[in-house]
């Protein structure tokens, strides 16, 4: 009765030091196909650190990352080679940024911020990238008019749906994301709250979610790992953790939502 | 008949940390068992645990002492200490859940919120949409509301997208928090008639019914959490 028994990722005692400083310490979990895990906790809890690591972005002091490929291959994701790193990071891995800044080309059209990623990967007729990338900006919900413009010229929004579509092009089975609706207006977070939602679900993805927001992981992550100073204070399934927290840390930071 | 659930010595308290370490029991050393085609009311007092004990059933809250069983498909699952991947396919599949409330997702219509619980199954977007009409329909839910967000129907339309969201897959478990409350006497007819047909095809319901006549009308026994009850530390 139970089918996807194998994860897609899995992260084993897991730490990462900024000199002496803890940057998040003995970190474990598994993630399977279609799952959304959220990682919460307050600024400086090591969250962001742990997500860069988990990507092959830092290298780990202690620790393995092993990701199952599409022909069922454990790759060790720190010790696999630059190329093969590069390889992933453009197919099969999504990386969306807080800032769409430091995931867009700010000097580039928008069509070409999308069909770039497709050139990575080696597609290389015109028509059908620019095709692909209208398709794209439609179902991120940018005026597909907009196209040839900056994303200087978007909004804030905008920049991120951008990104977003930017990222999901080339079709990852794994999306990594660090705040996406940072910054943002709540109005404009709801929105892309649920093409998020709708495109996860939709194309199956997993995801791992990084924010301070659990309004956002309420409604996107299926699971949930909350941290303090670097280290994994409780974890279980999001509306368990976000109805009877357990842990000290937990409870504070479910009774301090405020209540609208 | 087949038993569905299996509640073994099962124990809950809460301790509130934000609250200088509170403790607040609830109970202990409870066990339940129900059958497939059985819809049992848990009964007793506001206050002694009713809707605790279903959340705890569904791995909403977490289950510190005893055990939680569900037959899932020839499985035996502890809801208790499940993997939470397990306790997702659980839900999925096995036990569905109507709550007092209906959270609604911004944006989403009522008709792909209903629909939903197919759809994670695989069922494809049309048959799921069809079945959701079906429900919608059944339960006087507006066509023109369909498309729209829930979140602003009137209380009694929220309750009944909610009802329809919870059997649109046939559940073998399903657990019901006060289904009927908010609904009028037509619409409460609805529900208590769907109640029924889930545990004539073989459900095996547990409900909080505050409703007399509703409980009088679709159970088949009732539970007191009360017997339970663990005494303050």
């Amino acid at each position: 009765m139970f089918i996807d028994e194998t994860p897609l990722l899995t992260v084993e005692n897991l730490s990462y030091f900024y000199g002496r400083h803890r940057g998040c310490e003995g970190v474990s979990f598994d993630l399977y196909p279609g799952e959304v895990m959220g990682v919460v906790g307050e600024s400086g809890s090591g969250k962001s650190t742990l997500l860069r690591v988990i990507a092959g972005q830092d290298r780990p002091d202690a620790g393995t990352v092993t990701y199952r490929d599409r022909l069922d291959k454990d790759l060790d994701i720190h010790r696999i080679s630059e190329a093969q790193l590069r390889f992933l990071t453009r197919t099969d891995w999504a990386f969306v940024h807080q800032n769409p800044r430091d995931g867009l080309r700010m000097n580039v059209s928008a069509g070409a911020n999308v069909g770039e990623r497709l050139m990575a990967i080696g597609q290389r007729h015109y028509g059908e990238i620019r095709g692909q990338a209208t398709e794209w900006l439609g179902r991120v919900e940018v005026d597909t008019n907009r196209i040839d413009d900056l994303p200087a010229t978007f909004s804030g929004g905008m920049q991120q749906r951008l990104q977003i579509a930017r990222n999901l092009v080339t079709g990852p089975r794994l999306v990594f994301m660090d705040e996406p609706t940072g910054g943002l207006d709540v109005s404009v977070q709801a929105r892309l709250l649920d093409l998020i939602r709708g495109l996860v679900s939709r194309l199956g993805l997993s995801a791992v979610i990084v924010t301070h927001d659990l309004a956002v992981v309420r409604l996107l992550a299926h699971r949930l790992l909350v941290m303090k100073d670097g280290r994994v204070v409780e974890s279980g399934l999001t509306d368990q953790v976000l109805d009877d927290p357990q842990h000290p840390y937990s409870q504070l930071l479910v009774s301090s939502i405020l209540q609208t | 008949m087949t038993t569905m659930l299996k509640l073994e010595r099962v124990g809950k308290s809460f301790t509130l940390h934000v609250q200088g370490g509170v403790e607040i029991p609830v109970f202990e050393d409870l066990e339940l068992s129900v059958d497939a085609g059985e819809c049992v009311a848990l009964t007793g007092s506001s206050g002694v645990g009713k809707t605790t004990l279903m959340r705890m059933i569904y791995a909403n809250y977490t289950v510190p002492e005893g055990r939680i069983l569900v037959r899932h498909g020839d499985d035996w699952v502890d809801m208790a200490s499940a993997h939470p991947h397990a306790v997702l396919e659980v839900r999925r599949r096995t036990m569905g859940y109507v709550s007092q409330f209906l959270r609604v997702v911004p944006r989403v219509p009522a008709i792909d919120i209903v629909a939903e619980p197919l759809r994670a199954l695989g069922t494809d977007v049309e048959a799921a949409r069809d079945k959701a009409a079906e429900l919608l329909t059944r339960l006087n839910v507006p066509e023109r509301l369909w498309s729209l967000s829930p979140m602003t129907f009137s209380g009694g339309e929220q309750q009944r997208v909610n009802i329809a969201h919870g059997v649109a897959h046939p559940y073998p478990v399903l657990l019901l928090d006060e289904p009927t409350a908010s609904l009028d006497a037509e619409n409460r007819a609805v529900v208590l008639s769907l109640i029924d047909e889930a545990r004539a095809r073989g459900a095996a319901i547990v409900g909080i019914f505050h409703d007399q006549e509703a409980r009088d009308a679709v159970t088949t026994r009732s539970f007191s959490t009360a017997d339970y009850t663990r005494a303050a530390a």
